[in-house]
């Protein structure tokens, strides 16, 4: 006779001791994929935060073998270029966010939604020879203009889609009942539903500020860089990325270290907004999760 | 009366109208100016490689040659350099988001699963020059010390894992890209494990099913979902710049080694373009860029219609 419960259950113990490995593999990898990100972490802070002290937010970069000096321009370039990229991307973005959400009753707008999507996938490299192009050839000169314009481009697509999002977790309700009071549709949606959803907007802006100051390829050939100053919106200027790549792949100690510094600066940039994203938007996805 | 209210309600109408459609046609040109922004990206690369299209024709995407000094230029090495650093990134990143996602989804509990993708958006948050600088002082040189020795004791008569590189080479170019893009791969994963209804592991559950078994399934029919997600890694992976260029060696070679340098499409308009000798030298750069946005516009078009259309299909189920 077969013993037909002992091959079921032999069976079933093989395949729950499949279950258990492929899960614990699974959990292996979530362990997998956060590694890097703590030992980056880690080891930038304790690179960079040695080499850290207030000289280097405040003095000029030192040629080399001279020892200290900081780099104060080019964290004064990296808030110029990216207030110029706000002052572009985020009407852009917010505007064509309201126009996909709030008027999407045609074709046209999933179009523009296809589009954000593609801009947001289009290489940050192609986005500096495009500046480069537009502003830099007809200039005849490396600008800030031309790259806080290539920024505020990168910025788009997160604003849009940030705004997207934000909007439609705007209860119609609101927009019915201010229509009702005889609001024109225009100052509803600026009024009420922008307001309503603003919170989220700003910490969707917040993300893609930190994004745009990291941003360094669209920066090498548009803002370009420099070792002092910056006088003038229309002359190169410098910027924390493109430092520390130039630092980066020198074969100066003393220069390893600055640029150390500064990975240290963005990474605690990025690491501050993300909890302030997050804080701030952990209700509202525990709600819709 | 009645007559002054009906004035009075056309009165109101028209200023509304006129507002309304003010500021529709407002948004509506913002929206505008992102597609005219796309078509004004490609045709402005497209005018501007013109010397370099016209003088190699398609013999520049299969030349080998790159040659300021005798202004000969093909991308064929930056091409094969993008293409298996890509390729290399998504054996790595693959399994490796999938199992994120399924921890996240099936596995962690709501404090755990919260850490850990708050963990994985800041890794996706971090700049690409942080990737390469690591990438430069930790990853190279253990790829030099420790890795590439001990692959090489055991795997070293294959001709890929042959050769003497120093640590910077295809390879670890695929692994920084690896960390790169699971996380946008996770990211989508997760979302269309999500949009699986719950029913239908219910169901495999109350068959007997495992818990990985039920997970599988819920895998499987989610198929087309992670073939988009993958394709978006590619596309990230394929564009991405600074961490490649910082890694890569920067040789513009074919060699049968990953350890081995090479170069990349992205890298080499990083390494070049601001101090091009020449037209034509960024003629041909920007022909390379040119290659590159087409690329990717295709990879990213085909992996967002791929998640749309998941989606919508998860929705109506």
């Amino acid at each position: 006779m077969t013993d037909y419960y002992s091959m079921i259950k032999n069976n079933s113990r093989g395949r729950k001791l499949k279950s258990r490995v492929m899960l614990f593999l699974c959990v292996f990898a979530a362990m997998l994929a956060i590694l890097p990100l703590v030992y980056i972490f880690f080891y930038t802070t304790i690179q960079g935060a040695s080499s850290l002290n207030l000289e280097f937010f405040t003095e000029l970069p030192k040629p080399v073998g001279e020892t200290g000096g900081g780099m104060a321009n080019a964290i004064a370039g990296t808030a110029i270029l990216v207030g110029l990229g706000s002052i572009f991307g985020i009407p852009v973005g917010i505007l064509a966010g309201i126009y996909v959400t709030e008027y999407s009753k045609n074709m046209f707008a999933n179009i523009i939604k296809f589009v954000t999507d593609v801009l947001s996938g289009i290489p940050s490299i192609i986005i500096g020879i495009f500046a480069y192009g537009l502003i830099v050839i007809p200039m005849q000169r490396f600008s800030a203009y031309a790259g806080g314009f290539a920024l505020g481009l990168l910025m788009i697509p997160t604003i849009t889609r940030i705004t997207e999002e934000m909007l439609k977790l705007v209860p119609h309700n609101l927009r019915e009942a201010a229509l009702a009071l005889g609001i024109p549709r225009w100052k509803t949606t600026i009024r009420i539903v922008l307001r309503t959803a603003s919170g989220g907007i700003i910490t969707g802006i917040l993300l893609a500020v930190a994004r745009a100051a990291g941003e360094t390829a669209p920066l090498l050939f548009t803002s370009f860089g420099n070792s002092f100053w910056s006088s003038s919106l229309d002359s190169p200027m410098a910027s924390i990325p493109v430092q520390i790549f130039n630092y980066a792949i020198s074969p100066y100690d003393e220069w390893h270290r600055k640029a150390w510094a500064g990975a240290f600066v963005l990474i605690s940039l990025v690491f501050i907004v993300s909890l302030i994203v997050r804080l701030a938007t952990r209700n509202k996805y525990s709600q819709s999760a | 009366m009645p007559d002054i209210e009906a004035k009075e309600r056309k009165i109101i109408k028209s200023t509304r109208k006129l507002s309304d459609i003010l500021f529709e046609n407002a948004t509506f040109l913002f929206a505008l100016l992102i597609a005219a922004i796309v078509i004004y990206i490609f045709y402005e690369m497209f005018m501007d490689s013109a010397e370099s299209r016209e003088k190699f024709g398609f013999g520049f995407i299969t030349s080998l040659n790159w040659d300021s000094v005798r202004g000969e230029y093909g991308a064929m090495t930056f091409i094969y350099g993008t293409v298996v650093s890509s390729v290399i990134a998504l054996i790595i990143a693959l399994p490796v988001s999938i199992g994120v996602a399924v921890f996240l989804t099936e596995i962690a509990n709501s404090i755990t699963r919260s850490a850990v993708s708050f963990l994985i958006e800041i890794l996706a948050a971090i700049p690409s020059i942080i990737f390469g600088f690591w990438g430069i002082y930790v990853l190279a040189p253990f790829m030099r010390t420790v890795i590439q020795p001990s692959v090489q004791s055991v795997f070293g008569f294959i001709p890929i894992f042959g050769g003497s590189g120093a640590g910077f080479g295809l390879l670890t170019a695929g692994i920084i890209l690896a960390i790169m893009i699971t996380p946008i791969i996770t990211a989508i994963t997760r979302d269309v494990l999500k949009a699986i209804p719950v029913s239908q592991r219910e169901a495999a559950y109350a068959l007997g099913a495992t818990k990985w078994e039920a997970i599988k399934m819920a895998l499987l029919n989610a198929k087309s979902g992670i073939l988009g997600a993958t394709v978006l890694g590619l596309g990230r992976a394929v564009g991405e710049t600074m961490a490649v260029t910082m890694v890569i060696g920067n040789k513009a070679q074919i060699k049968e080694s990953l350890f081995e340098p090479a170069y990349s499409m992205a890298s080499v308009i990083a390494n070049e373009f601001a101090e091009a000798s020449g037209t034509l030298h960024i003629s041909a750069l920007i022909e390379v860029g040119l290659i590159l946005f087409g690329v990717t516009f295709i990879i990213n078009s085909f992996a967002r219609l791929l998640i749309y259309s998941f989606t919508k299909k998860a929705q109506t189920r």
